[in-house]
């Protein structure tokens, strides 16, 4: 009857409370060890071979940097829906502005970075300078951005890649394909950053609560501004990676890609509140997603039927995050 | 008279306006080393306002601010004012979704280089030691409850150097348990010499804890003084200026009888498994009946129940003599059982709709049929509603978060009265409002109850209770003990704490 008393297994229950939250990040590793065991028995011989494998790594690896840019400002309590758009637009603009102004080809890769940070920047000052809506912001921009994309290439793909435009996507270093190996250091770099650098910590503050974050002395707008112009590098790396990858930039690259990005990181136990989420959770989303894609074009399933199954999947892992995390999604 | 020490905190006729109203005219406040000042007001009266110049939120039209004699920094060295004063809000300053220990060193986890975890984690440790804070610094800062946030957000406000702490309205969400933990804390802190500046609406907190109190009325300096030199009679009449004295509050009611009939609310067996266990009882009409318990007791879930918000695990409830269907709202609405919920803003109102379509969204039969609603009879109750439960708001069209706590709290009120129920079950029905809205809010369960409703109130309140016919204590899930009228606070508060047995 006294107070005494139960206080014992409320001091145990927070400690089961924190190791729940530990096992939380790492969910999704036995969901990609079930997906590996079930590659492995629909196609036994080609699943688990290097070439397989590095194939799905580099056909995830653009997806996997808009995860990374989507994740980050996600966290900090944002959205970008144009990230799609920029993949697209900003690899045209470095193949176009150098044609059009006579500039030496090895700016293409200079512009195509450059015209992305600026998109950020842009989105930035509209959602940190003046106050507006991020969703609707970048959905304008999404819009935007493909029509001038569609704009400037009079709606054709572009083929007169320079080589160091092309060497990204297509190049390996020591057997692996250097578009790897980019997405593994920008992760490492990001995964890093978030986890021991008080400017990572601030995007959790900043998503987890905004007041409490300027309380505590965090520079908000301008840190959600650098989140968004870090945003907009990344997609354009990936154009580039793409456009290698492909051969061409097509006026239609990256359409529709922001979909699978956002899956991907919602898989991935990221937060669509903000303040919730890891780097590496985000990434194992979209392993996961390149999996399934993988096992199904082993399994002969009509490509046809990709979008339906696509999505059902998605369903399904939130679902299963709904019910391991216990908490609902807003 | 001049003050004999150095204030470590003051404010020199500061005067503070937002648009045409004036939020502080000419106030002036000192706070001596080492004691705990009260600062009391109803709301509107500019605490609030006083806070915010004291912790540097926002700047004076004209006066200063000073501590130890010094200016204030400026508004933008925030560094600077959290050297000088911390302040424990009303609403949570904490990042739910990190940890206690990132928490307590937020934007200052390294000096400078990556974070070394294990050496935060240590830190805070060593912080919540200090502070003899048991929370585990590991913990989401969101998993806490509500008595260790604010020891959390004390420790953190400390760290920062500050010897001097605001709390604003620490006690709104604890119950009586956690209140007397805080108080422990809080004089352990005074003994180390740490000042407090103290708002509360809950006076009795005030000469428990406090040396010297003053009053705002009307964004004026009404009185400083100690607190033994001025009783709850003249603090009150202080704080409410030269009018009626609040005669709800000290257990009056309005002559009213029980009337026969089946009870408004009857409980038989009821037990919701993990929170409350085999509980029965009734509530005739005409009575007003209160459960006392504090926040473990299941009280709040007990109501919950009945207000059909949580299904429980076996048992009856029967409204009028009819039986109501558990687990559900609409049939508890139907059934006649008005519900005011224990957090106003989570489950009270929406706030973006009108005052009117806030105090009327349990009726939609009442203001037409198949689903056509009425702007006029909606305005006809809601003006009603205004009429007599005093609310203040510029209009019924305004929305509701444009109203203060209090009104905002009697047009819950207003909403679990608008069926004409013929029970009423009420969860801290005067939580967060001041005096006189209490007054008010007491009054309209009276009169509820005088015109044949029967009324069930939860609270850890005493206030709430004076008026009650009986309360009924809850411990542990189960009913353990019942007072009728004229009950002493200690019986109540031992009964709410299960330290009866003990004495």
């Amino acid at each position: 009857m006294t107070t005494v008393s139960n206080e014992v297994p409320i001091a145990r229950r927070a400690n089961a409370i924190i190791w729940v939250n530990r096992l939380r990040e790492m969910a999704m590793i036995p969901v990609i060890v079930v997906l590996m065991i079930v590659g492995f028995i629909i196609a036994p011989d080609t699943f688990l071979s290097v070439e397989n494998l590095m194939n799905v790594l580099q056909q995830q690896s653009e997806l996997s940097l808009l995860s990374l840019a989507e994740a980050c400002i996600l966290i900090t309590g944002r959205f970008d829906l144009s990230l799609e758009s920029t993949i697209g637009l900003a690899p045209a603009l470095g193949l176009l502005v150098p044609m059009y102004f006579g500039l030496p080809t090895v700016w293409a890769v200079p512009i195509c970075l450059g015209v992305g940070i600026l998109i950020g920047v842009f989105n930035g000052t509209l959602v940190v300078r003046f106050g507006l809506n991020a969703f609707i912001v970048t959905l304008g921009m999404l819009i935007v951005l493909r029509g001038l994309q569609t704009g400037t290439s009079a709606g054709k793909s572009l083929f007169q890649e320079p080589a160091s435009f092309s060497y990204l996507g297509s190049a390996s270093w020591f057997g692996i394909p250097v578009s790897i190996l980019v997405c593994i250091a920008a992760y490492a770099i990001g995964i890093v950053t978030l986890r021991y650098f008080r400017a990572g910590r601030a995007l959790y503050a900043i998503g987890g609560n905004v007041d409490a974050a300027r309380a505590a002395g965090i520079r908000t707008g301008r840190t959600v501004w650098g989140v968004y112009a870090i945003g907009g590098f990344w997609p354009a790396l990936a154009g580039v990676m793409m456009a290698g990858r492909l051969g061409s930039v097509a006026a239609s690259q990256g359409n529709g890609m922001i979909f699978t990005v956002f899956a991907a990181a919602v898989i991935g136990g990221i937060s669509l509140n903000g303040g919730r989420g890891t780097l590496f959770g985000a990434l194992c989303g979209v392993i996961v997603l390149g999996l399934i894609q993988n096992i199904l074009l082993l399994a002969g399933v009509d490509p046809l039927w990709n979008p339906a199954i696509n999505g059902a999947i998605i369903l399904v892992a939130l679902i299963l995050t709904r019910l391991t995390s216990g908490k609902s999604q807003n | 008279m001049g003050e004999p020490v150095t204030p470590i905190a003051q404010a020199r006729g500061v005067t503070k306006r937002f648009g045409t109203t004036v939020a502080l005219d000419d106030v002036s406040l000192s706070i001596v080393p080492g004691e705990t000042h009260a600062l009391v007001g109803r709301n509107g009266a500019g605490k609030s306002t006083l806070v915010s110049l004291l912790t540097g939120l926002t700047g004076a039209d004209s006066g200063t601010v000073l501590f130890n004699g010094e200016a204030a920094p400026a508004i933008s060295d925030r560094d600077g004012w959290r050297q000088r004063v911390a302040c424990v809000y009303q609403h949570s300053t904490i990042i739910k979704t990190l940890s206690v220990a990132e928490n307590l060193f937020l934007n200052r986890q390294s000096e400078r280089g990556p974070i070394s975890w294990p050496g935060l984690r240590r830190r805070a440790a060593e912080l919540l030691e200090s502070y003899e804070v048991d929370v585990n610094p590991e913990q989401l800062a969101g998993d806490l409850t509500v008595e260790q946030r604010q020891m959390v957000e004390v420790a953190r406000a400390l760290s920062h150097g500050a010897r001097f702490v605001v709390m604003d309205e620490p006690t709104a969400q604890l119950d009586a348990g956690g209140i007397a933990r805080l108080f422990r804390k809080v004089r352990a802190l005074q003994e180390r010499g740490v000042t407090f500046c103290y708002i509360s609406h809950h006076l009795e907190e005030i000469y428990q804890l406090c040396q010297r109190v003053t009053v705002l009325r009307d964004a004026r300096h009404i009185i400083t003084a100690p607190v033994d030199e001025l009783d709850t009679d003249a603090l009150v009449a202080a704080m409410t200026g030269p009018e009626a004295a609040a005669s709800h509050l000290l257990g009056e009611t309005s002559s009213r009888t029980r009337k026969s009939g089946p009870p408004a609310l009857a409980v038989r067996e009821l037990t919701l498994a993990g929170s409350y266990e085999s509980v029965s009882f009734s509530v005739a009409p005409g009575e007003i009946v209160g459960v006392a318990g504090s926040a473990s007791s299941g009280a709040v879930a007990l109501a919950e129940t009945l207000a059909g918000m949580r299904s429980p695990t076996s048992g009856v409830v029967e409204a009028a003599g009819q039986r109501v269907r558990a687990g559900s709202v609409p049939d508890a609405l139907k059934a006649g059982i008005g519900f005011v919920p224990q957090d106003r803003r989570a489950t009270g109102f929406v706030p973006e709709l009108s005052m009117a379509e806030n105090a009327t969204m349990t009726v939609p039969r009442r203001l037409g049929r198949a689903g056509f609603l009425s702007p006029r009879r909606k305005a006809a109750l809601a003006n009603e509603a205004v009429r007599t439960l005093d609310i203040k708001t510029p209009s019924i069209t305004t929305p509701l978060y444009g109203l203060s706590g209090g009104n905002q709290q009697k047009v819950v009120m207003a909403r679990a009265l608008a069926s004409e129920p013929c029970a009423l079950v009420l969860i801290g029905p005067t939580a967060g409002v001041d005096i006189r809205a209490k007054e008010t809010l007491l009054a309209a369960i009276d009169a509820a109850a005088a015109a044949g409703a029967g009324a069930l109130i939860v609270s850890d309140e005493l206030d709430d209770l004076r008026g009650c016919d009986r309360v009924l204590v809850m411990f542990a899930g189960r009913l353990t003990a019942e007072q009728s009228k004229g009950w002493q606070d200690a019986d109540l508060v031992a009964g709410m704490e299960g330290t009866r047995d003990d004495r």
